[in-house]
């Protein structure tokens, strides 16, 4: 409880600061409003739907492609886990081709696909999909020989020992896999969408800028902030830890 | 009737050529025998308890179970590790039930697993996980998991050498017990000559570089066994003699392998 409230206070501090900021002119106001134009341009825009319209297209962009990067990095992790061959050749370039940003692939993405949901939806699987693959290659890597020795003692092996034990074993990490598949996913969502035709949040903080919105592009850009967060901070960190803890991987 | 007949490991190593861990061990182990393997650390003694598991291959001789080569684990052979080696997606029951979960029937398995966690005393914590338990109830739940296959020898690879010394005189008595009424085989790796006189009917000594069996002792003291019992004194005091020699072996190589580097 007490840490709540510190950190209530801390962002009662930030916006006082803001506010302080505003009121000194430091910036021309049309450059950056108040926090109070800011809150209530939300409102408002929640009000009339539109930023509810966005939202539901960005997180339509974001389940769809979350899902197919999800599948594809399992499919391929599991490949270069399990193929010493495969891994060899192509493990190298999975990191080549993770440690490139998001937004590199747009305007490919835009070539190959037009000014389509579908454009925004190819970014966002690019951005989930290698570092999903780079985490469940490590799971399946890191599944502890002891456990797989346990179960051949007691008759498990082949297909029997993949389904019963490696895939269990390697639950820790794929979560892992999965979270950070999410942080990469939404940052390569808003990189699609800044460039797409909409609908989506991106899209409406592009045009808010195009039209010197500026209380409404804050406004976004603090979405964009409380989403990444509450959704890393309410699922996919809490079921981590939650794996980790039952894994005996936690030490509290 | 477990029997090793002239058996050998040796590992080739790409960098460092061939290394031999043992050579030549030869050793009968009549059904319901208790029989603890010592010797210095390195010796092989993991090596050959995996051996007898099938976990390794076997690089000459052979060893057989009722006449029956070992060249891959069976349900015959239940082992106890030395590292925690439970799962921990499944619960206290469920790892129990593992082993015979698609062999029996439901029910009978069920049954079994309810027995043998009762001959652990853990039957209060089926539904804990194991990062709840202690490390005594893990190994306690190892032993109950090997059990419920039903094999006719248990294997123990210094099951409680991660334990403190309280626990693990519980241990003994509960293994002692569990022993009496299962009637199975045990072969028992352990680095205590304490714990090995306490349990066995027969303490196997090896000695290292090359590996080897040195001595083969037939203890032959009434149970339960005291510590100040004379014999059991004057059997430890042996041992150590001639493990002391193979540890001061082992020591004095290494002091000359670093002189001359
Ligand atoms: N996979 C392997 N490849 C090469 N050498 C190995 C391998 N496994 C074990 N060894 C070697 O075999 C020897 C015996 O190892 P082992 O683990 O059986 O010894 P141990 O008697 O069980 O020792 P400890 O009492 O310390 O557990 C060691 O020198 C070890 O380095
Ligand atoms: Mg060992």
């Amino acid at each position: 409880m007490k840490l709540a409230i510190k950190r209530i206070l801390f962002l009662v501090v930030v916006i006082g600061i803001w506010q302080a900021i505003y009121l000194l002119n430091i910036f021309p106001a049309v450059v950056l409003p108040g926090p109070f134009i800011v809150f209530q341009s939300l409102y408002s825009g929640f009000l009339d739907g539109s930023l509810l319209v966005a939202l539901g297209a960005s997180f339509k962009h974001l389940l769809i492609g979350m899902s197919l990067a999800l599948i594809i990095g399992t499919i391929l992790g599991v490949l270069l886990g399990k193929s010493r061959q495969a891994d060899e050749t192509a493990g190298m370039y999975l990191i080549a081709l993770q440690s490139i940003p998001s937004i590199v692939w747009v305007p490919l993405s835009l070539m190959l696909f037009g000014f389509t949901e579908f454009a925004v939806i190819f970014v966002v699987v690019l951005g989930g999909t290698f570092v999903m693959a780079l985490n469940v290659r490590s799971a399946i890597h890191n599944v502890p020989p002891q456990l797989v020795r346990a179960a051949r003692t007691m008759g498990t092996k082949g297909t029997e020992l993949f389904f019963r034990v490696e895939i269990p074993a390697s639950i820790p990490y794929y979560m892992t896999g999965v979270r950070l598949a999410w942080a990469f996913s939404w940052r390569a969502l808003m990189a699609g969408e800044l460039l797409s035709n909409g609908p989506g949040l991106g899209y409406s903080l592009q045009f808010a800028s195009d039209f010197a919105k500026m209380e409404q592009v804050i406004g976004i850009i603090i979405i964009i902030g409380v989403i990444g967060a509450v959704v890393d901070q309410l699922v996919f960190s809490k079921l981590e830890k939650n794996v980790l803890k039952r894994w005996g991987l936690l030490k509290s | 009737m477990l029997n090793l007949n002239n058996v050998g490991k040796t590992y080739t190593d790409q960098n460092q050529g061939r290394f031999e861990v043992f050579s030549g061990i030869d050793l009968t182990i009549e059904e319901n025998q208790f029989v603890s393997i010592l010797g210095p650390s390195g010796c092989g003694k993991s090596t050959l308890l995996s051996m007898v598991a099938g976990l390794e291959s076997v690089s000459e001789g052979a060893i057989s179970l009722e006449g029956n080569d070992i060249n891959q684990p069976g349900p015959d052979r239940g082992m106890v590790f030395q590292e925690p080696s439970l799962f921990p997606w499944l619960n206290v029951q469920e790892n129990v039930l593992y082993p015979i979960k698609k062999r029996l029937p439901k029910k009978e398995a069920e049954e079994r697993v309810n027995h043998f966690l009762k001959m652990v005393h853990l039957s209060k914590f089926k539904n804990h996980y194991t990062y709840e338990l202690s490390g005594g109830m893990q190994q306690r739940v190892a032993i109950a998991r090997a059990l419920a296959m039903d094999p006719k020898v248990l294997l123990m690879d210094e099951p409680f050498g991660a334990l403190d010394e309280q626990t693990r005189h519980i241990m003994h008595d509960e293994l002692t017990k569990i022993w009496h009424e299962t009637k199975k085989t045990i072969l028992f790796v352990t680095h205590s000559i304490q714990e090995a006189i306490k349990l066995s009917d027969r303490v196997v000594v090896m000695g290292t570089r090359p590996g080897r069996i040195i001595a083969d002792f037939d203890i032959n003291v009434s149970r339960p066994r005291r510590r100040d019992d004379a014999k059991v004194i004057e059997l430890e005091n042996q041992v150590m003699d001639l493990l002391k020699d193979e540890i001061n072996k082992v020591l004095k190589e290494e002091l000359d392998h670093e002189a001359s580097h």
